[in-house]
């Protein structure tokens, strides 16, 4: 429920101090909880739907939404490209649901025409689980973040079908199933850290984006 | 240990989360969901006749045919939703059996009952519901809505009463943010709204859940007004697929709804769309004909 969405700056969420330079991708979805959460954080967040906000940002969230939109939406307005370069040159980047199959090489069960910018040497399934009545939340075991279970909240999620040479899985379901990736400096999950109040998965993005700045 | 659990509010919430900034259209044909997925529409509204056509035809409007719904599964990735009447929760378990994934308990079908809404807590697939105010969005919540839209005048092409709702939700939730304690049980009991859901509007400054716009947007014009307005998506009824060029207008929609706050891209995106809706203006509608004044 705000209008000051201009891009450039979050106003009302962004912090005084001179932490990391944060962007979250505002094409569509849940952009504001993972700006709310990153500037919690001490990140200093900023909305991205143009080209030349790429610029003045050291990390990048791509945000839980609908994929194909997302996708459409960067091709129109000249993002797809300058994304992958930023990729390409190492930009840290995080992506939950929608954001993860975005960072994929290869996604299964688009729709026609869709892409990915790709990064992730993964294959990930497009709302793999089913309809919204199979959408769950469950406790994940995440060695990487600690000891206390990851609380996970999964929206018509994806899931990473295969793991290439290059990437790391990081979190599985009670059936085997990966459901969170690293590779460098990209991180990707099925599910939603920003809509739990879980912020362990944006600490560890944020110590990314800090050990390359 | 780890336990598993569908259909919390958490899930069921969350899914209207993930289509904030996006586009929900109305689509009575598989052919027709096509066009909105490939347009880049977030969600598609699965029914058999758009609100303009059940407007100028009448008769009693219900829950679409289960064989319409499936169709239109089978034929996009995005989500689909589909209307249940007001009171009908029946239709809702024949929706919920059908796998669509939202419903909508829609004053835009002919009402089941006039006194009760569904209980909507008694579903795992999640409900979205109209209101024209604070007091009637907080009601459905409580009832166990997990997203609202406004009401709107559907199938008008008239924003006018879109715009009228919005301003007045946003108005009343700007209300209670600035009173005491002691002034929110008088406004719960004004309200018509538990004092619990009260409070938390009070403290947060707004819904506890995702609040999109309906009834009469038909341009990208429209549907920018209602996300400056606050709205956090727009849904797209009779607007598009009345239109001359459904195909452009719906994914023109898109962009305006992103971009809503950039009038340079609106107004390139407005350029060529050919005919907009004809529409009818709400003041020439005899009360009886008002969609927004079925559920209390």
């Amino acid at each position: 429920m705000t209008t000051n969405l201009r891009s450039g700056s979050l106003d009302a969420v962004a912090s005084a101090s001179a932490g990391p330079r944060v962007g979250v991708l505002a094409l569509q979805g849940d952009f504001r909880e993972h700006a709310h959460v990153l500037a919690t954080l001490g990140a200093e967040v900023s909305l991205v739907r143009r080209p030349e906000e790429l610029d003045a940002i050291d990390g990048l969230v791509i945000p839980g939404g609908e994929s194909s939109v997302m996708d459409k939406l960067a091709r129109t307005f000249g993002l797809q490209a300058p994304l992958k370069a930023a990729i390409a040159a190492g930009l840290p980047v995080y992506g939950t649901c929608a954001g993860l199959i975005m960072l994929a090489d290869t996604v299964l069960d688009a729709i026609d025409g869709q892409e990915s910018l790709g990064g992730l040497d993964v294959v990930v399934r497009r709302n793999a689980f089913g309809s919204q009545n199979q959408s769950f939340e469950t406790d994940l075991d995440i060695p990487a973040l600690g000891e206390v279970p990851v609380h996970a909240v999964f929206i018509r999620g994806p899931v990473v079908e295969s793991v290439g040479a290059a990437a790391t899985p990081l979190a599985t379901l009670a059936d085997g199933r990966v459901v969170a990736v690293e590779q460098g400096n990209l991180l990707g999950t099925s599910f939603h850290p920003e809509i739990t109040g879980e912020h362990r998965f944006h600490e560890y993005f944020l110590a990314k984006v800090r050990t390359r700045v | 240990m780890t336990v598993s659990e569908t259909g919390s509010s958490r899930v069921k919430r969350g899914l209207a989360e993930m289509l904030k900034g996006g586009v929900i259209m109305d689509v009575v044909t598989p052919e027709q969901a096509r066009i909105a997925e490939d347009a880049g529409a977030v969600a598609v509204m699965a029914l058999e006749r758009v609100p303009a056509d059940i407007r100028s035809q009448g008769g009693v409007a219900r829950m679409s045919d289960p064989d319409l719904i499936d169709a239109i599964i089978a034929e996009v990735s995005i989500p689909v939703m589909a209307k249940a009447r007001i009171g009908h929760f029946v239709e809702a378990q024949v929706l919920q059996a059908l796998d669509v994934d939202y419903i909508d308990e829609s004053e835009v079908l002919s009402p089941a009952d006039y006194v009760n809404h569904i209980d909507k807590w008694a579903f795992n697939t999640p409900f979205v519901c109209g209101a024209t105010n604070l007091g009637e969005a907080l009601r459905r919540i409580n009832e166990g809505a997990a997203m609202i839209r406004s009401k709107g005048e559907a199938g008008t092409g008239d924003v006018s009463e879109a715009t009228k709702h919005i301003r007045k939700i946003s108005s009343e939730i700007n209300q209670l943010k600035s009173m005491t304690r002691d002034e929110l049980y008088v406004a719960a009991k004004e309200l018509q709204a538990p004092y619990e859901l009260v409070l938390e509007v009070a403290e947060t400054g707004k819904l506890p859940v995702v609040l999109f716009v309906a009834g009469g947007v038909a341009t990208p014009a429209d549907a920018a007004m209602m996300m400056q307005l606050g709205a956090d998506g727009v849904f797209v009824g009779s607007g598009i697929f009345k239109s001359g060029n459904p195909e452009a207008r719906a994914a023109a929609v898109v962009k305006a709804t992103t971009f809503y706050d950039d009038p340079s891209v609106v107004a390139q995106v407005s350029r060529g769309l050919g005919e907009a809706m004809v529409g009818i203006n709400v003041a020439d509608l005899a009360a009886p004909h008002r969609l927004a004044e079925r559920g209390w």
